[in-house]
């Protein structure tokens, strides 16, 4: 049942393509966006599909050397390999790029990026202090609605900018109540399987569509929780993985996790449950999009209580047994923070915490498993 | 009951049995380029009631012998608790990567770093560089031993260092005074590895650079810690894995 799911998400991931050319074909515009600090509420108030951009692997990087230092984060070297190899089809189809400041490799990457595309880069502010930093941030989301409504010709208006918090906050809380499936012990899903869901249904152009399979794919999980069916033991160890994004072709922490018999149940990083988000619908619609995603517990942020709150809460809800803190090589916000993540984790949660730091290759999959199975023979 | 522990290392095989919570036998061999066929000979007309493997070759031991492995963190926990049973702090060098346990009083492991990027740091190191010299490994830490100071070698990563010790060499440097600040290059990244994960009480020093008086010595001085060697530090895995063997490994026949 699981393995049809897992099979009619490909074949709709593969007509999906169809379902973006057919609406570029009647001259609507596509925007691709990097990072979850931007809002794709706009994208879709204009009539334009938000498209996430390919950099979870590890082929274009090759072609990125040849312009990029080595010694950069592989998400960074992968997104501009992708773009400057032609080889993202969702890079492709995009009419513009938004990207933001998030970190110094990447403001400074995209600057090389817009010789390729144009680029609209939001300046983030680096603290979630509202009093200094709410009205800049507004305010650069506003500059973005003028870009977006320039390029389409359509007006977002109230009631456009409404329904598209509306549409996608439902779609959040979808991915919210699929991530909270693995609550369940056993969980019926693998850590493998939901990166492959959350991964293949983040690039649906039709977002209902996209909701509906969301939706069909919790109501089989429900079915295999009530009638037993998982692959794991009631005392499989559960592991929440935080820190970088990850997805298909940069997943080989939780393949080897789940190798070594453990379950990774909750994703706390930008690519799980930092997506799961609601914008206050009561508000006026810049100032909530402003505050919501300027909350984003993102390591650049500093300081970045957030994601201890978050990691606290998610920690007690998933019943976690083991912390593994991911940092790509060269992401030094990540790396710095993962001193405060072990500490919290270790002091706080009295829980086993490893930090790995690695690339999206294969060379280093043997030391990474010894570091692995000596961390799940702590819990 | 005997129980057998191997440690299959990228340099060297260490094979023990313990018999009523004894060391009865080891069996040492080089690695080489066949640790399957290497091992299968260490064993060989061995007599032991169960087995279980550790190290890097555990995997394709596990999979030829239908054993049961651990990794070498936690036999080097259980070897260094054998040991010295008090001890909270354990660092390993071995041929292939460097790394500090800590436990907690009942001999758990809570937390542990590896450097195993490559050969910096490691026995490895210390035995091209040996080479580089023109000394033999055995007796590497007795040149650094005599030399008159301290030299300082900035270069951690074995190429580079192998490049550095070249141009000192030729600038005239004292071979011992090289060897020994290649010594402390090694001695400065274990240092700083151990005051991050366990920076307090006794340390129990395992593997085959554990031999290496100079860097036991020094080792002491730097930390101001007492340093604990299990003789012979290079069997402290083996002896791990087969005591968890003999505590809950699975039966061989």
């Amino acid at each position: 049942m699981k393995q049809q799911l897992l099979k009619k998400l490909q074949q709709n991931a593969e007509l999906n393509i169809n379902d973006i050319e057919e609406h570029k074909r009647k001259g609507n515009h596509a925007i691709g966006f990097y990072c979850l600090y931007a809002p794709t509420e706009l994208a879709v108030a204009a009539g334009a599909i938000p498209l996430p951009l390919c950099g979870t692997r590890h082929d274009p990087i090759e072609v990125a050397e040849e312009t990029l230092p080595r010694n950069l984060c592989p998400l960074i070297k992968s997104s501009y390999g992708f773009a400057v190899s032609d080889t993202c089809p969702f890079f492709r189809f995009s009419d513009i790029i938004v990207a933001d400041t998030t970190c110094d490799g990447k403001k400074k990457m995209f600057e090389l990026m817009s010789d390729i595309k144009p680029v609209h880069v939001l300046q983030l502010p680096q603290q979630q202090n509202f009093d200094l930093f709410l009205e800049p941030w507004k305010n650069e989301i506003l500059n973005l609605k003028t870009v977006i409504e320039d390029m389409t010709g359509n007006q977002i208006t109230r009631e456009k900018i409404t329904s598209a918090i509306e549409l996608l906050n439902r779609e959040r809380k979808a991915k919210k109540r699929l991530m909270d499936i693995t609550k369940a012990t056993p969980s019926p899903l693998t850590g493998m399987e939901l990166v492959e869901i959350l991964f293949k249904t983040g690039f649906f152009a039709d977002k209902q569509k996209g909701i509906d399979l969301i939706d069909e794919i919790i109501d089989v999980c429900n079915t295999l929780i009530k009638n037993g069916d998982t692959p794991y033991k009631i005392d499989t160890p559960r592991i929440l993985l935080t820190g970088v994004p990850i997805g298909l072709g940069s997943d080989k922490v939780v393949k080897i996790i789940e190798e070594s018999g453990a379950n990774v149940v909750a994703f706390e990083n930008c690519s799980g449950y930092k997506q799961t988000f609601q914008i206050d619908e009561t508000k006026e619609p810049f100032l909530a999009l402003a505050e919501q995603y300027l909350s984003i517990p993102c390591s650049v942020m500093s300081p970045n209580q957030g994601r201890i709150d978050l990691l606290d809460e998610m920690i007690s809800q998933f019943s976690i047994d083991g912390v593994v803190d991911l940092t790509w090589q060269a992401c030094h916000t990540y790396n710095i923070e993962a001193v405060q993540v072990q500490k919290f984790v270790n002091d706080n949660c009295k829980l086993p915490y490893l930090h790995i730091e690695t690339d999206y290759s294969e060379s280093d999959t043997e030391q990474l498993r010894v570091r692995i199975e000596a961390f799940l023979e702590m819990i | 009951m005997i129980s057998a522990g191997i440690d299959i290392g990228s340099r060297s095989i260490e094979c023990v049995t313990i018999k009523n919570g004894d060391i009865s036998e080891i069996r040492k061999a080089d690695t080489g380029f066949d640790p399957i066929g290497q091992a299968k000979q260490l064993i060989n007309g061995l007599k032991f009631d169960r087995i279980l493997a550790t190290g890097y070759g555990r995997n394709l031991f596990e999979i030829e012998h239908n054993t049961a492995t651990i990794t070498e963190i936690k036999a080097h926990a259980r070897g260094a608790v054998h040991f010295f049973p008090k001890v909270l702090s354990v660092l390993d060098i071995g041929g292939q990567d460097s790394k500090v346990i800590k436990l907690n009083d009942s001999g758990k492991v809570i937390q542990f770093e590896m450097n195993d990027r490559c050969a910096a740091g490691t026995g490895k190191f210390l035995e091209i560089m040996a080479k580089t010299l023109g000394f033999s490994i055995d007796t590497f830490g007795n040149e650094a031993m005599i030399a008159k100071k301290d030299l300082s070698i900035s270069s951690m990563c074995t190429v580079f260092a192998e490049s550095e010790v070249t141009s000192l060499v030729a600038k005239g440097e004292n071979p011992n005074e090289i060897a020994r600040g290649l010594h402390l290059a090694v001695l400065k990244r274990a240092v700083s590895m151990l005051n991050r994960v366990c920076p307090k009480g006794p340390v129990v020093f395992t593997g085959g650079v554990a031999n290496n008086p100079f860097i036991v010595e020094r080792l002491a001085q730097m930390t101001q810690r007492e340093i604990l060697v299990p003789q012979p530090p290079e069997i402290n895995g083996a002896v791990g894995a087969a005591l968890i063997a003999m505590e809950n490994g699975k039966q061989i026949k």
